[in-house]
């Protein structure tokens, strides 16, 4: 059940020029948070920006009670959220999100990410290592420069590859061509992704035709993070195209199962 | 001090509902606060048969509101009646349901299966920018609303709200539509149509290009036209339009409404609506007012 809270921020680190990560302490969104659940953060206790701004979850801390994420600044509202200090009251809606990964029943899983859509990739793997599942990480980037968490995803897999689009760093090309390489030696139970969304559309056909079963985390503009406005429509992939239906990213996902939505 | 206020019959024990499609039927928000706090509750805009809504992107924010173009999303009449009503009816709280249609007969059947539910009135929607058929095409004349609202009028013995779109020359001739046709109280405004176009894209950002724009934004836009109907019809008002706290529902009641609803300001922080409740009662304590509908339509003009 989501709750609202002002939580501290008690450590920001700027990762790069636009990127930041910020912890906060809030023990029961800590708590109740579960890999791929998102938080709504309102910036300013004014209506400008108006509306609240959903950030996926980077890591959690249950003991000592912190909520990590990982944002870009992209706009006003972001980038307010980047001038806040450590020791401000950040307002905070969450944990938020029905659709989350799930990786019990799986053994050996890969896990692809690209760009910013590698944060809310790092609580999963994190957990799922400490379940003892295997997991080899495959994560894309533009060039050397956006490569992000490259030590800290690297402790919670078994083998990570990095990716960039020009080979400034690690592998050239994009992360998926290298789950393609490995898909039939690795024989993974699951496939778990988040990123721009022409790599979610190739994971997906991908998992699709190979038959294995694939986690996405979705994004699309959002309202109340809560279910009631119905604004971050996604198209399931059953309905027909005269009488399409829709489901929530905000209530359904942000993790939905990739051959039952059309994206 | 006495919050009460009855709106054309509808008892509530204060002035603070919340505006339809902006709380779902209440599930949402239940899991932070009790129900029973708000005066009233109007559903999401419920129709005959379900309805799917629109393509994404549905929504997008603008300077102090929001474009939204859902396009009424929602389960349908039959499935509300069977799963969202017994969950409402818990709660000590008014349950008005926002009723839309595309044609005439539409909005007829849908309001005689209405009048058989344990509600406790009907909102007529004449008004959502977003579909192609109905609604707001009814809603823009005079005759128009005059003509449905009569023919609804005939089926439902309820308390009826016709709700009023801004989109209009003069809103006043359309609210006297609505009292012509026998309605028993008027709510606006609803949203205003509006566009906002990504410059990288060179595209409209909303799917279906315009949406309604609601939020602060659109506030003084509302409390005028309330003023406006108020002088001019003879029937109560429900008002709405970018209402975040207490001191705007004042504004909107000095202006003539009787009831007030939160609509955009339920999805910036899901506490909006209680926490209006409360800012009236301090404005109350603040100026003595023992009953808060003696301040109804009590603004001195200059």
């Amino acid at each position: 059940m989501p709750i609202q809270t002002y939580s501290e921020l008690i450590e920001k680190n700027k990762l790069k020029d636009d990127i930041y990560h910020f912890k906060v302490k809030s023990e029961e969104i800590a708590k109740a948070a579960k890999p791929g659940n998102f938080i709504e953060i309102r910036v300013s206790d004014t209506t400008a920006p108006f509306l609240r701004r959903p950030i996926s979850i980077y890591n959690l801390d249950k003991e000592k009670g912190i909520v990590e994420f990982i944002f870009q600044v992209k706009g006003k509202g972001t980038e307010i959220l980047a001038n806040k200090k450590v020791g401000d009251k950040i307002d905070v809606l969450g944990p938020l999100g029905f659709g989350t990964f799930k990786y019990e029943n799986y053994q050996k899983i890969a896990v692809i990410g690209g760009g910013i859509g590698v944060f809310p990739l790092y609580e999963l793997s994190k957990c799922a290592k400490q379940a003892n599942k295997q997991i080899n990480i495959y994560l894309g980037f533009r060039n050397k420069e956006a490569v992000v968490l490259e030590e800290e995803f690297k402790n919670v897999c078994d083998k990570l590859i990095i990716t960039t689009d020009d080979g400034t760093y690690g592998e050239t090309g994009f992360a998926i061509n290298f789950v393609k390489r490995d898909i039939e030696k690795e024989e993974y139970d699951c496939i778990y992704a988040c990123g721009p969304l022409p790599m979610l559309k190739a994971v997906r056909e991908l998992a699709i035709e190979k038959n294995i079963p694939c986690q996405i985390s979705l994004e699309e503009r959002m309202g109340c993070g809560i279910g009631a406005c119905l604004g971050c429509a996604v198209k399931t992939a059953k309905s027909p195209k005269e009488s399409p239906e829709y489901w929530h990213v905000c209530k359904g996902g942000p993790v939905f199962e990739a051959k039952e939505v059309e994206i | 001090m006495n919050t009460k206020i009855n709106l054309a019959g509808i008892e509530m024990k204060n002035p603070v509902t919340v505006a339809s499609g902006t709380f779902g039927y209440g599930r949402e928000f239940n899991q932070f606060f009790d129900l029973s706090k708000l005066g009233g509750i109007i559903t999401k805009g419920t129709t005959l048969k379900p309805k799917s809504g629109n393509k994404p992107p549905r929504i997008c924010e603008t300077p102090s509101g929001m474009l939204n173009s859902i396009g009424l999303q929602n389960p349908g009449v039959e499935y509300f009646a069977q799963n969202d009503l017994p969950f409402l009816r818990k709660f000590d709280t008014a349950v008005i349901v926002n009723a839309c249609g595309s044609t005439v007969e539409e909005y007829v059947e849908l309001c005689k299966i209405l009048n058989t539910l344990d509600i406790d009135g009907v909102e007529l929607n004449l008004s959502c920018p977003n579909v192609k058929a109905g609604c707001m095409a009814f809603g823009n004349s005079y005759e128009g609303v005059r003509e449905i609202t009569s023919q609804v009028r005939k089926v439902l013995d309820k308390p009826l709200i016709v709700k009023l779109t801004p989109n209009v020359t003069d809103i006043a001739s359309i609210a006297k539509g609505a009292e012509d046709g026998g309605a028993d109280a008027v709510s606006l405004i609803n949203t205003l149509l509006g566009m906002s176009i990504d410059i990288d894209k060179r595209k409209p950002v909303l799917a279906n290009n315009t949406g309604g724009l609601s939020g602060p934004a659109i506030k003084p836009v509302a409390v005028r036209m309330v003023y406006q109907v108020s002088k001019a019809a003879n029937i109560p008002i429900l008002g709405m339009g970018g209402i975040v706290d207490g001191k705007d529902a004042i504004e909107f009641m000095l202006a003539g409404a009787t009831a007030i609803s939160i609509g955009a300001g339920n999805f910036i922080d899901p506490y909006t609506s209680v926490n209006t409740v409360k800012g009236i009662e301090e404005y109350m304590k603040k100026y003595n007012i023992e009953n808060l509908e003696d301040i109804i339509g009590t603004v001195k003009m200059n």
